[in-house]
């Protein structure tokens, strides 16, 4: 028996790919969206009588094939060459094996091309790959829906009228092309791992939808360490998710939270994936970072060996922010005096963000001083929009 | 093929560069319209006198209004510019890119299409 759940399941499975298909047969995004919206509007009528087809996502693409070809041939009184003419620029490839596949990296290049603006490359993401609907990321995202529906229209009218290729990127622009892609998967979990405002910390859709995305991606780029790397990281932070709020919905820190409510299937399936990028051996930052939330995941830490993958990350990725988690590392192996030297030194860099206050709260605290842990607190509260990490940071301070 | 404007985008308050530091970035500029005419992308360069020496007219009912000066005051101009033919924005970013490089300003890429 099939029924709307069945329909629905499918969609979220099968839309990005049938909207990748579409978008080459058709060489319009609106028209291909258009057009798998109706062969699920279809599949929604006849799959509860029909059963499930063999093949869903086969049936999909051809049904929405055949509408958009219907379609054309309504509208065929158009002026075809000004139709033409406006089309998205599909650089002629012959099908071949493994086609579908490369459709999917196509959209997914698209999606994320560096001139495209972060959010209008986040939005188009989940609309197009994850299947998404402009409300529903709007309400992830808490902004207003006629926000997200310009996004996207911008963004889409920005890929027709300048021409942004419907292609995988050539190999020698390829590394970076593809940071674009995982900086975009990874902004998307990261916003759901810590919302940057609201009132939950952590918004699981979110991160749900992340990790769908990053399977596929790692899926279709198997050979790129740094795809497996984000997904290993992606796995190895959720598996923890659980644990990381109380009942209450407050934060529990990861020295004290309850080990037995981590998540050992996501965990291993996390450390599998770094296992396989240290065979590799082509380090890059997201596999380093995943390899830290490794060691974290593992009982008890091994503190030299995160001090030793920190020095690593910050030889990759020199930032503020890899050299203050390097520091908190540096707390557990030679105590809070020396990180509390190396953090002070972050100020210009850091003196704005919540966590650089957060950090020296804690050590100062760590310290026995208590008038400074205070005030350090309070500095962090004062900067962060997160109103379960406020909470948790006057608690804090007030159980100095 | 597509077309592109490729425009200098030059600070109005910038100092001009030294004659020496004029002379390398014309020869880049020289190297650059050369490369792209042998990969036959180019179609198109020019300069443009600072914003200070323009007029605009400007409709007025019937009348037509002549003022000193430029359309709108901002920070930045357009200093020079060139159009190209390409295949898609990808290979418009790279002559962008290459133009960037050669003059040390800023270039927007944008979509042109001839009247």
């Amino acid at each position: 028996m099939v029924d709307q759940a069945d329909v629905a399941r499918v969609f979220r499975e099968e839309y990005g790919r049938a909207v990748a298909v579409l978008v080459r047969l058709l060489g319009d995004i609106d028209l291909a969206e258009e057009a798998v919206q109706e062969a699920f509007e279809a599949a929604v009528r006849r799959w509860p009588d029909s059963g499930l087809p063999p093949s869903p996502a086969g049936w999909i693409v051809t049904t929405a094939r055949n509408r958009a070809i219907d379609r054309h041939r309504r509208e065929s009184t158009r002026d075809d060459r000004q139709a033409e003419a406006s089309r998205l620029h599909v650089p002629d490839e012959p099908l071949e094996e493994g086609a579908v596949r490369d459709d999917r990296l196509r959209l997914i290049f698209t999606c994320c091309h560096p001139s495209l603006g972060t959010s209008a490359q986040v939005a188009l993401t989940l609309r197009l790959l994850g299947g998404l609907t402009t409300a529903e990321i709007a309400r992830l995202f808490l902004v207003p829906e006629p926000t997200v529906a310009q996004r996207l229209v911008r963004a889409k009218n920005k890929i027709r009228k300048a021409r942004i290729p419907y292609r995988v990127p050539q190999d020698a622009d390829l590394p970076d092309r593809l940071h674009a892609v995982l900086a975009v998967l990874y902004l998307i979990f990261t916003e759901g791992h810590t919302a940057t405002s609201g009132g939950a910390l952590v918004r699981s859709d979110l991160c749900a939808e992340a990790i769908r995305l990053a399977r596929q991606l790692a899926e279709l780029m198997p050979d790129e360490p740094e795809a497996l790397g984000l997904l290993a990281l992606m796995l190895l932070v959720e598996s923890r998710s659980a644990a990381r709020t109380a009942p209450d919905g407050s934060l529990v820190p990861l020295a004290e939270q309850d080990r037995s409510r981590w998540d050992d299937d996501l965990a291993e399936q996390g450390r599998d994936l770094v296992r396989c990028c240290l065979r590799r051996d082509r380090p890059g930052p997201y596999q380093v970072q995943a390899a830290i939330q490794a060691v974290h995941s593992e009982t008890p830490t091994d503190w030299r060996q995160v001090v030793a993958l920190y020095d690593h990350l910050l030889a990759l990725t020199p930032t503020p922010m890899v050299a203050l988690n390097r520091a908190i590392a540096v707390g557990e192996v030679d105590g809070p005096g020396a990180a509390l030297v190396l953090v002070d030194g972050l100020r210009t860099a850091l003196g704005d963000h919540h966590l650089f206050h957060a950090t020296r709260a804690e050590l100062l605290r760590r310290l026995g001083r208590a008038d400074e842990a205070a005030t350090a607190y309070a500095d962090a509260a004062d900067r962060t929009r997160n109103a379960v990490e406020r909470d948790f940071l006057d608690r804090r301070r007030g159980e100095l | 093929m597509s077309h592109y404007l490729l425009s200098v985008v030059t600070p109005t308050d910038g100092t001009p560069p030294a004659a020496e530091e004029l002379d390398t970035i014309m020869k880049n500029v020289d190297t650059l319209h050369r490369e792209m005419r042998d990969a036959g992308a180019w179609v198109f360069s020019g300069g443009l006198d600072g914003p200070d020496t323009a007029t605009v007219v400007r409709p007025r009912g019937d009348e037509l209004l002549l003022t000193d000066g430029p359309f709108i005051e901002a920070r930045e101009y357009v200093g020079g510019i060139s159009i190209i033919d390409v295949p898609d924005l990808d290979a418009a970013l790279e002559w962008g890119r290459r133009s960037a490089r050669a003059i040390g300003l800023p270039i927007e890429v944008r979509p042109f299409h001839w009247a």
